[in-house]
């Protein structure tokens, strides 16, 4: 058995009068893991996260932080650190004093905590800044801020709540990188939680996925873009065409499909597929490519490009496909240097890709 | 020669923007005529003897005023203080200078002599009764200002934290007891603290006691219950409001980093409800000092104030000059003191971290 810090057991959050906010959550984080949990605004992820800093109790379940039953001890007894999406930075003390505020409730003084103090100021690389008061700090400053406060603690799991959320752009990748370093040199379990698929990508060691309270799949970055576990996870990581299809045969490994306006098409069976079974055939825009005339062999659909859009790495373009209403959603990289061509409004195409490709998905 | 500017823009613009070659003989047309505009427009500036670049005549005094006004962030802010402003000059900040001016001078009889002198200050640092009442007064009235905020503190808080629907409904009903007169209220003490008053004969009926209790009136503590509850809404709004304030993830952070309850009141709700602590605590002791209606009423022998001395002195012995230099004394005390308090208290809620 996997070294679990967290277990979470059929947690359920009902909020008085509203509907469950957290749905029979069942998974466990493992030790020194960098585990994400993302979906839209609204999904429920906050409050899961809450429950395990201990702000919110579980209507039903139980939640284990090291092998210990928590779900009803307070937040201020509990091996937990969060950091929080407004900072929450006390304005009435200075940086030193807001990273020494809870080592100094576990009996810490003088030069031991002085020591800490700064070893956390010297880990977020704000060395001499701990006179400085909260307001003289800028975005980044203040994350960086409320990170030390929280990890000074060494707590056993860290609970970070959409931190990166009110920085810019760039700082925010620079962030993402840096915090990615820093779980992976202080060892600390991170729970992460995000609304952005791009930044749960990049850095996390698995993602549990949620959406409307369910925790929807829960998988490593790679399998979660390329194999999604439904069409509701395929949809909401990234963007993705989805085409209704028919089962015609089913073969070694492989199936034989009959899908609106696409007419036959091959995909890699998956479990317990029967003919005439009715699934979902999905593929990334940036596994399909355009070409201008008829392919001999593979997979392709004839379309017409509706609009297009140039992004100077890449194109995007929207196909429309004969017996189809939405347009095929196509991404292709603009490998080489070309100061015109792309492919017109209008202009008859072929959309080709890869027979294997294309996921096969359970609605 | 508006007209002509405008004009002149607009061939401008038809200039430059038809696709002639260089030379044609519609840009050569052009640019004399242009020539030929612009001595036109020399002559007649000449001889209008303006040298404004847009051409016009000079704006008039009005215009410039209303440009001024406009432009200064300043002429606006006073425009917008001058009826305050104009009520304070009239009637604080001219009797208050009649009032310094009194403090220097001398009553003989009916008259005053007006040759400066420093004798009543004098007299009031000699007089040992003055400095007694000073003293009695600014003890009061710091009684008052540590029970009134004591009390209102709780109330602002349940307030601010523990009432999440109709805030203003309870806010309403706080500031009730000021929908009376301030005097009204004086009286209503005078009521229930009375020999015969709501305390004595409810004891009285209950058989707790025989004899009305005499205590209750005409004291220093009479006068310290009545001030305490006319002032409680001058208390209780500015520390809610300060309360309210607080953004609510700081507790959570507190909690988080070990804090329990109390824990988080004392580090983290207290020193940022401080602003709201002083507000109240001036707001109190500033008018309580210098307040003599509730004194005269319930205060009896033992309970005058300083107030009521000013009030002697003018109104019955009718020495102004002393009676000014009283106030004068009284405002420029509480004034040191408050500052004093306020820059304490802010040092010592510094200190918890």
């Amino acid at each position: 058995m996997a070294d679990n810090i967290i277990r979470i057991e059929k947690v359920t959050k009902q909020f008085a009068g509203g509907a469950k906010a957290v749905d029979d959550a069942h998974f466990n984080v493992e030790r020194g893991e960098f585990f994400s949990l993302l979906g839209p605004s609204g999904c429920g992820k906050t409050t899961l996260l809450r429950m395990i800093a201990g702000f919110e109790f579980p209507s039903e379940g139980e939640i284990y932080i090291d092998n210990q039953a928590s779900s009803l001890i307070p937040a201020y007894q509990r091996p937990t650190n969060m950091v929080f999406q407004s900072y929450a930075i006390f304005p009435h003390l200075n940086v030193f004093d807001n990273i020494a505020y809870g080592l100094r409730k576990s009996g810490l003084s003088g030069g031991e905590l002085k020591r800490r103090v700064n070893e956390a100021l010297g880990m977020i690389k704000l060395d001499g800044f701990g006179a400085r008061r909260g307001d003289q700090l800028s975005g980044g400053q203040r994350q960086r801020v409320a990170l030390a406060r929280a990890l000074v603690k060494r707590p056993k799991v860290l609970l970070l709540d959409e931190p990166l959320g009110a920085l810019d752009k760039k700082l925010r990748e620079e962030m993402q990188i840096e915090l990615r370093q820093l779980q992976k040199s202080v060892g600390i379990t991170f729970v992460f939680v995000t609304h952005d698929q791009e930044e749960a990508l990049s850095m996390s060691d698995r993602i549990a996925v949620m959406v409307k309270g369910k925790v929807l799949q829960i998988a490593p970055p790679q399998e979660l873009y390329e194999a999604p576990g439904n069409v509701e996870v395929a949809s909401f990581i990234g963007s993705i065409n989805l085409i209704d299809v028919t089962v015609k045969s089913v073969g070694a490994g492989e199936a034989v499909l009959d899908g609106a306006g696409f007419g036959q098409l091959r995909a890699r069976a998956i479990d317990d597929l029967k003919a005439g079974e009715k699934l979902v055939a999905a593929v990334r825009p940036e596994k399909l490519a355009l070409v201008s005339s008829r392919p001999g062999s593979g997979s392709f659909v004839e379309g017409t490009v509706k609009a297009s859009a140039y992004l100077g790495d890449r194109s995007h373009y929207h196909v429309f496909v004969k017996g189809r209403t939405t347009p095929i959603y196509v991404a292709a990289q603009n490998a080489e240097r070309a100061m015109t061509g792309g492919f017109d409004t209008a202009k008859s195409v072929y959309v080709t890709w890869d027979w294997q490709s294309l996921i096969l998905l359970r609605r | 020669m508006i007209f002509w500017d405008f004009f002149g823009l607009c061939m401008a613009n038809g200039g430059n923007s038809h696709t002639g070659g260089v030379g044609c003989g519609r840009c050569q047309f052009l640019s004399r005529w242009r020539l030929a505009r612009n001595r036109v427009v020399v002559r007649a500036r000449k001889h209008l003897s303006v040298s404004s670049d847009h051409g016009g005549a000079s704006p008039g005094f009005f215009d410039r005023l209303r440009a001024f006004y406009l432009r200064s962030d300043a002429a606006k802010g006073y425009v917008l203080l001058s009826p305050v402003m104009l009520t304070m000059i009239a009637l604080l900040a001219a009797p208050l200078i009649l009032l310094v001016l009194y403090s220097f001078w001398t009553q003989v009889g009916l008259k005053v002599d007006t040759n400066w002198t420093g004798d009543r200050y004098r007299e009031l640092i000699e007089k040992q009764a003055y400095v007694d009442i000073f003293w009695r007064s600014i003890q009061m009235s710091g009684l008052v200002t540590l029970v009134t905020v004591g009390l209102a503190y709780p109330m602002a808080y349940f307030v601010a934290f523990g009432v999440k629907k109709n805030k203003f409904i309870w806010l309403i009903l706080l500031t009730i007891p000021f929908w009376t007169s301030y005097l009204l209220r004086a009286f209503s003490w005078k009521i229930i603290l009375g020999y015969n008053g709501v305390i004595n004969s409810g004891l009285i009926s209950l058989g707790a006691i025989q004899e009305p209790l005499s205590f209750l009136l005409y004291n220093q503590t009479a006068v310290v219950i009545t001030l305490a509850h006319a002032y409680a809404a001058f208390a209780i709004l500015p520390i809610y409001v300060s309360l309210e304030k607080i953004d609510r993830t700081l507790l959570e952070a507190a909690a988080d980093l070990g804090d329990g309850a109390w824990a988080r009141f004392w580090r983290v709700t207290f020193p940022l409800s401080l602003p709201g602590v002083i507000g109240a605590a001036v707001l109190i002791f500033v008018p309580t000092t210098g307040d003599y209606v509730t004194p005269a009423l319930v205060g009896g022998p033992t309970g005058q104030m300083i107030a009521n001395l000013i009030q002697i002195q003018f109104l019955k012995i009718g020495d102004w000059p002393l009676g000014s230099a009283l106030a004068i004394s009284a405002m420029a005390g509480v004034a040191i003191l408050v500052m004093l308090f306020a820059t304490a208290l802010q040092l010592a809620v510094r200190r918890i971290r």
